[in-house]
């Protein structure tokens, strides 16, 4: 068993023959938000996409080592990688909604998931936009057409519709390097919010982001996992000199 | 100074002719095909009545009609429809959503691009040789659909494809990352969105098949029937070999019948594409 609610253990992936990542072994507990920061090309969103096997859309990708979700290593024979995409919620850098009504964007997981209650469907697209602090600007208009929300509004309907099947994990993915400031702060506040119920990565390039939102942060460079500390020791007393001159804003 | 000025005058210049070159080219196209329909109707509108369409091909021109031909134009396209497009749109989902990325899929992709360019009356000679003597079906209405479908095919199958690309990758991860089986993905999101530009792929292949006539004479399509096809295996002919017959014959009256079933022919075209175009942008909100 594993004492952390998602761990990676001595994990690499190849491109072909190159390594993106080299040998990483972290562990998030239950309950706390990890960010990842580090230059652009370090590895950082291939290591978030592990956690859900976004990468094996991607031919010619190998990953060596384990990483476990509640213990059990998702990448071991016979595990049905659409199971997993379930308990392991995703939000993207770029607001993706579908091309459909609110409601049917938030119920989507549902309806892959066979569910056919109205009631059921309903309360819980509900209760998502609630957790998504989106329920009070559409709840009038569930039937619009998601393309119709402004941009910070989608991505918290990204957000409900990733909440809507209550995952174990939410993996974010520079989520609101897209949006406006207010937008943005809207979101870092509902990752505080989502900490309670849910545990979560998030990749991002603001570092204040990172320090304002995370309870840990990691350090990647070049594929490597350079440092990782709680996020308050981390950027105010690195112990690497490549974490302290990232941080410092000397390169990246 | 005066350099600027004279440059700049010169590209002004430049701009003018360009837009007379490019005008002059659309009015030439135009202006042929204006003329075309000027002439085909002045010879063909006063043939034009209730029983030029019900009327089956007869010795005199006055008697003689379409309706052989528009049935078995439609039928065959029908069938061809029904053929191609199921087949077509697997293909280019298999292409595009399961097959992997290597040599035999890219030798697969030149095959089906060079076969778009064969062309019809090799196809002609193909449905002969397999649909109509091998497979025994005959000079029927199916071998005619299955060799018109052959010909559609790889159109269907390219502008499938390009539909499919066109989605936004976003929407390809989204629902993957909820969980969604690749089929769940194609069926709810995929298939949806790029339905209007599969829809416009398929109504101009559909538009090309309707106007074939070599492959359909090569595969020993009827000239002279006076009777409704009745199965998959009836004898049929179709709107172009009937205008074709009936410009090969000396009489003047058989060439306005020819120009009243240009009409009709034109019609139907235009229909599909009017039809295409208004489910096109009914689909695309």
């Amino acid at each position: 068993m594993s004492f952390f609610k998602v761990e990676t253990r001595n994990v690499s992936l190849y491109y072909g023959n190159t390594a993106a990542l080299k040998n990483i072994s972290l562990g998030v507990p239950e309950n706390k938000v990890v960010a990842i920061i580090g230059p652009s090309g370090c590895g950082k969103s291939t290591y978030l996409r592990l956690f859900n096997r976004m990468n094996d859309m991607i031919d010619d990708v190998r990953v060596e080592g384990e990483v476990l979700l509640n213990g059990k290593n998702i990448y071991a024979d016979g595990v049905r990688v659409e199971e997993v995409r379930k308990r392991v919620g995703m939000v993207f850098q770029k607001p993706n909604p579908f091309p459909k009504s609110i409601f049917e964007n938030v119920a989507y997981g549902l309806r892959i998931n066979g569910v056919t209650n109205k009631r059921y469907i309903e309360e819980t697209v509900e209760r998502a936009l609630r957790q998504a602090a989106l329920w009070d600007e559409v709840k009038d208009n569930l039937k619009k057409s998601a393309l119709a929300l402004s941009g910070g509004q989608q991505q918290r309907l990204c957000i409900a519709r990733a909440l809507a099947v209550e995952p174990s994990v939410v993996l974010m993915d520079e989520p609101s390097s897209a949006l406006d400031p207010i937008s943005n702060a809207k979101i870092e506040e509902l990752i505080w919010e989502l900490k309670k119920k849910y545990t979560i990565l998030i990749v991002t390039h603001n570092m204040q982001q990172a320090a304002r939102v995370s309870d840990w942060t990691a350090f990647f460079y070049l594929g490597e996992l350079i440092e990782y500390a709680e996020t308050k020791d981390l950027f105010t007393n690195p112990r690497n000199e490549k974490t302290q001159n990232y941080i410092t804003g000397r390169f990246g | 100074m005066e350099h600027y000025k004279l440059q700049a005058l010169r590209q002004r210049l430049y701009d003018i002719l360009f837009q007379v070159l490019a005008l002059v080219g659309l009015l030439m196209a135009v202006l042929v095909l204006l003329w075309l329909l000027v002439t085909v109707f002045e010879d063909g509108i006063g043939r034009l009545n209730r029983q030029f369409l019900t009327s089956f091909p007869s010795r005199r021109a006055e008697e003689a009609g379409i309706l052989a031909g528009l049935v078995g134009s439609l039928a065959v396209v029908l069938l061809t429809i029904l053929i191609a497009v199921p087949i077509g749109i697997g293909s280019a989902i298999y292409l595009e959503e399961y097959g992997k990325k290597n040599w035999f899929s890219r030798f697969i992709e030149i095959n089906i691009a060079n076969l778009a360019g064969v062309p019809s009356i090799v196809y002609g000679l193909l449905g002969l040789g397999l649909f109509v003597r091998w497979m025994q079906l005959d000079r029927s209405l199916l071998a005619g659909a299955l060799t018109l479908s052959l010909l559609i095919m790889p159109v269907v199958i390219i502008s499938a494809r390009e539909a499919l690309r066109a989605v936004p990758a976003g929407i390809r991860e989204a629902s993957f990352a909820m969980g969604a089986t690749r089929w769940q993905t194609i069926w709810h999101h995929l298939l949806p969105i790029s339905f209007p530009s599969i829809l416009t792929g398929i109504i101009l292949a559909v538009s090309r098949a309707i106007g074939e006539t070599a492959p359909l004479i090569t595969i020993g399509a009827l000239t002279f029937v006076t009777f409704l096809p009745d199965s998959l295996h009836s004898a049929f002919t179709i709107l172009p070999i009937q205008i074709f017959n009936w410009i090969s014959r000396p009489q003047a009256a058989f060439h306005e019948n020819a120009a009243a079933g240009i009409i009709v022919l034109l019609v139907i075209t235009l229909l599909l594409n009017a039809t295409a175009i208004y489910l096109r942008n009914r689909f695309s909100r």
